[in-house]
């Protein structure tokens, strides 16, 4: 409520105190972006939005900024909370369920579709931006399409690349972080013999313990479920994966059994772990603080390539969803479509710092990933990402074995020896029987 | 006259009837009580049992479907892991807690310089937000900077560090260790409250029969703490039954599902993975255990006669 009543005082005193708290450049943009848009909000609209926790202050204030620009243009006040992903899932589960909540919610994977009835059809808002602005790459467009409509717009992607020190790298033989699944092996047989280990996360780590187990499932061709969403996952590629994993899991550093989402972190930025898979927090947190001597020496690769001869990286989906529910459409509409031109997206891209990247080809163009050659990488997250439901299509059973670590556990077992790769697979495969019905 | 009683009789009397029976009364008087156990216990008990026996999904509701929820449990390998971690956890960690919590609560009740003041001390990990006193554990149990590894390899007992969350077994005591932490306070306060119950003139009596400590202790400390020991244990088996935020913060149930318990693997399956009949379907199983557990404390050391200075049967 407070934003309201801050907004209603902006009203009051319009001009001056709209040039306080939004930049006038910001604003002039927001006001010609109100005249011109194809969106004219509802008379009186006013909109409710929730969002995940941001990851990076920057980012949070110039998403601020820019709904703030939105409001004193259009005079739709706009209230914006965070939560947690485990706090925000449901909730937004339970407003489309009930039919009543925000108006838009920000949120995670490919959770609209769970409930695609509820959400409104965003398709004219993704023809306007994808037209404009280079189209959209094709995961973008898979993530939030369904039945021939936009169910949400693919807001970002957050990046999980490969994070390695370079000089332990060069130590053990390699100029260049290896490109292909054997080299890379024989990388980290290297790194464990100069007694500088690189280790992925084999706890339930639901964002690079899921990032790095998909890859390599789907490194040597095996996947969950097929085309026609008919489980597959018990198979020889599988079992080749896993057999490559059983050779990898010896090179980890120790404790990674334990590992969850923060522990590679924190054992890069020390020095006892020298490859791992992340976003740019550790890259940009060894930058705050100080640590010169890793964010000099470290830099960020693609993952390498199996046998499956293409690349198999998973990245995380962060979507805009606007809800049926809302009584202004076309203020929903209007808000992310100005969100996401130009002026606004390139700010946000900067903001970001890396962290979340862009789902429209032109944002190729941001600067943000050539003024430091060390984020280069990212730049390519929607491209190269696949979905986690791979090869099938996206919905309850996808998210649900997703959730529940399958394919993390898996890939743990057969890394810490406790299963061998045919037992895992087998056992992995007899677990997502469960979600897909057989 | 009498005509007149009798006309008036029925109006005033119907009310002061009511009013007089006690029937109803009591009735009346307990539906404020009985509705709030009906809205805020029955019905969400109800309903978790029918979500239970659903295919409901977070945002969707179910259809029925019978048991073919606990059908599937009984054949799912990290069910079934998790109830044997959830009986580990809470055998091992009762046990330890009743025991140091009893010896605690003893050597509280002597003399002892700056009494209060060290029964305050005592209520500390009772009183920091378990997520706090998770995160700390967290740090001492981290597989590269532990206080514990860096301590027994600088007075040189081990040579690398101890790997307390990665190993499967390693990992169960680890979280174990951490509720005893976390729940001796409470055993050891109100097993003290007990003691304090129990009147200085019956040991008095017996120090005069000649009675040694031991029997002191095992013929009037123990029998007169049974109503205690039983209510405190019931609690105490509960809690750590249904324990949640220690292993959700600490470990999130790996490494590969081994500290795992019901409580987590059903949030894990309903919340996160929105697979909210089969998580319902979990809490719900955890029931008939907490059921025997509630039934074993009440029959086995509910309150004798003998101990209110009765005969026994």
């Amino acid at each position: 409520m407070k934003k309201f009543t801050r907004r209603q005082t902006l009203k009051t005193f319009a001009g001056a105190a709209a040039a306080a708290t939004v930049p006038p450049s910001l604003l002039s943009a927001a006001k010609s972006f109100a005249q011109d848009s194809p969106w004219k909000p509802e008379s009186g609209a006013s909109i409710r939005m929730l969002r995940w926790k941001r990851f990076v202050a920057s980012e949070g204030d110039a998403t601020q900024a820019m709904l703030d620009a939105f409001s004193e243009a259009t005079g739709v006040p706009i209230r914006l909370d965070s939560e947690g992903f485990e706090d925000l899932r449901p909730k937004a589960a339970v407003a489309a369920s009930i039919g009543s909540g925000p108006d838009i919610i920000w949120t995670i994977h490919a959770d609209p579709h769970l409930y695609p009835d509820a959400m409104l059809d965003m398709t004219d808002v993704a023809d306007y931006l994808g037209g404009k602005y280079g189209g959209w790459y094709p995961m973008a467009e898979f993530y939030s399409m369904r039945d021939g409509k936009w169910i949400s717009l693919p807001y970002t992607f957050s990046g999980n690349f490969i994070n390695y020190r370079v000089a332990a790298c060069k130590e053990a033989g390699f100029d260049q972080f290896p490109d292909n699944t054997d080299d890379f092996l024989t990388l980290m047989q290297e790194l464990k013999k100069a007694g500088n280990p690189g280790g992925f996360a084999l706890g339930n780590a639901s964002g690079d313990g899921n990032s790095w187990a998909h890859w390599v499932a789907w490194s040597h061709g095996g996947k969950m479920i097929d085309e026609n969403d008919n489980l597959v996952l018990n198979s020889p590629e599988t079992v080749a994966a896993l057999e490559y994993v059983s050779k990898l899991g010896p090179t980890f550093a120790p404790g990674v059994a334990s590992w969850l989402d923060g522990h590679n972190n924190k054992a890069f930025l020390q020095g006892s772990c020298s490859v791992t898979n992340n976003g740019i927090s550790i890259y940009a947190a060894a930058q705050r603080e100080g640590l010169d001597e890793v964010a000099n020496d470290m830099d960020h690769a693609y993952w390498p390539i199996g046998p499956a001869g293409e690349p198999t990286e998973l990245h995380v989906q962060f979507p805009m969803t606007v809800y049926n529910h809302t009584q202004y459409p076309n203020a929903c509409k209007a808000l992310l479509a100005w969100l996401m031109e130009a002026q606004q997206y390139n700010a946000f891209l900067e903001a970001s710092v890396g962290y979340l990247s862009h789902p429209l080809k032109a944002y190729d163009d941001n600067p943000v990933w050539t003024e430091d050659p060390k984020r280069a990488v990212f730049k390519d997250t929607t491209l190269r990402t696949r979905p986690f439901s791979y090869s099938g299509s996206l919905g309850y059973a996808a998210a649900s074995v997703f959730a529940d670590f399958i394919v993390v556990n898996m890939v743990a077992e057969a890394a810490l020896g406790a299963k061998t790769p045919e037992e895992a697979a087998a056992d992995a495969h007899k677990r997502a029987e469960r979600y897909y019905k057989i | 006259m009498a005509s007149n009683t009798h006309a008036s009789g029925p109006k005033v009397g119907l009310m002061t009837r009511l009013m007089n029976n006690r029937n109803l009364m009591g009735l009346l008087f307990m539906i404020p009580a009985g509705s709030i156990l009906l809205v805020f216990l029955t019905y969400p008990l109800g309903l978790g049992v029918w979500l239970g026996m659903t295919d409901a999904k977070v945002g969707r509701p179910g259809e029925f479907i019978g048991l073919e929820n606990f059908v599937w449990l009984m054949d799912d390998s990290v069910f079934l892991l998790s109830v044997f971690n959830t009986f580990l956890y809470t055998v091992v960690a009762s046990i330890i807690k009743f025991g140091l919590g009893l010896w605690l609560a003893i050597v509280l009740n002597n003399n002892i310089p700056f009494k209060a003041f060290i029964r305050a001390i005592v209520l500390l990990p009772f009183i920091v937000p378990t997520v706090l006193s998770a995160l700390a554990f967290w740090w001492l149990y981290d597989s590269q900077d532990s206080v514990i590894s860096w301590v027994l390899i600088e007075m040189g007992f081990i040579d690398e560090t101890i790997d307390f969350l990665g190993d499967p077994n390693n990992a169960r005591a680890s979280v174990i260790a951490a509720n005893i932490w976390r729940g001796i306070p409470f055993v050891a306060i109100t097993l003290l409250a007990g003691l304090q119950t129990i009147p200085k003139s019956l040991y008095e009596a017996a120090t005069i029969d000649g009675a040694t400590e031991w029997q002191r202790f095992t013929k009037i400390t123990l029998p007169l703490l049974t109503p205690i020991i039983a209510v405190v244990m019931t609690f105490s088996v509960l809690f750590t039954f249904t324990d949640f935020q220690l292993i959700w913060v600490m470990t999130r149930g790996g490494p590969i599902n081994a500290t795992h318990l019901m409580a987590t693997l059903s949030y894990q399956r309903g919340i996160v993975g929105g697979s909210l009949g089969e998580g319902a379907a979990i809490a719900v199983a955890m029931v008939p255990f907490l059921l025997a557990a509630i039934l074993f404390s009440y029959f086995g050391l509910q309150n004798r006669k003998w101990q209110r200075g009765g005969q026994d049967d």
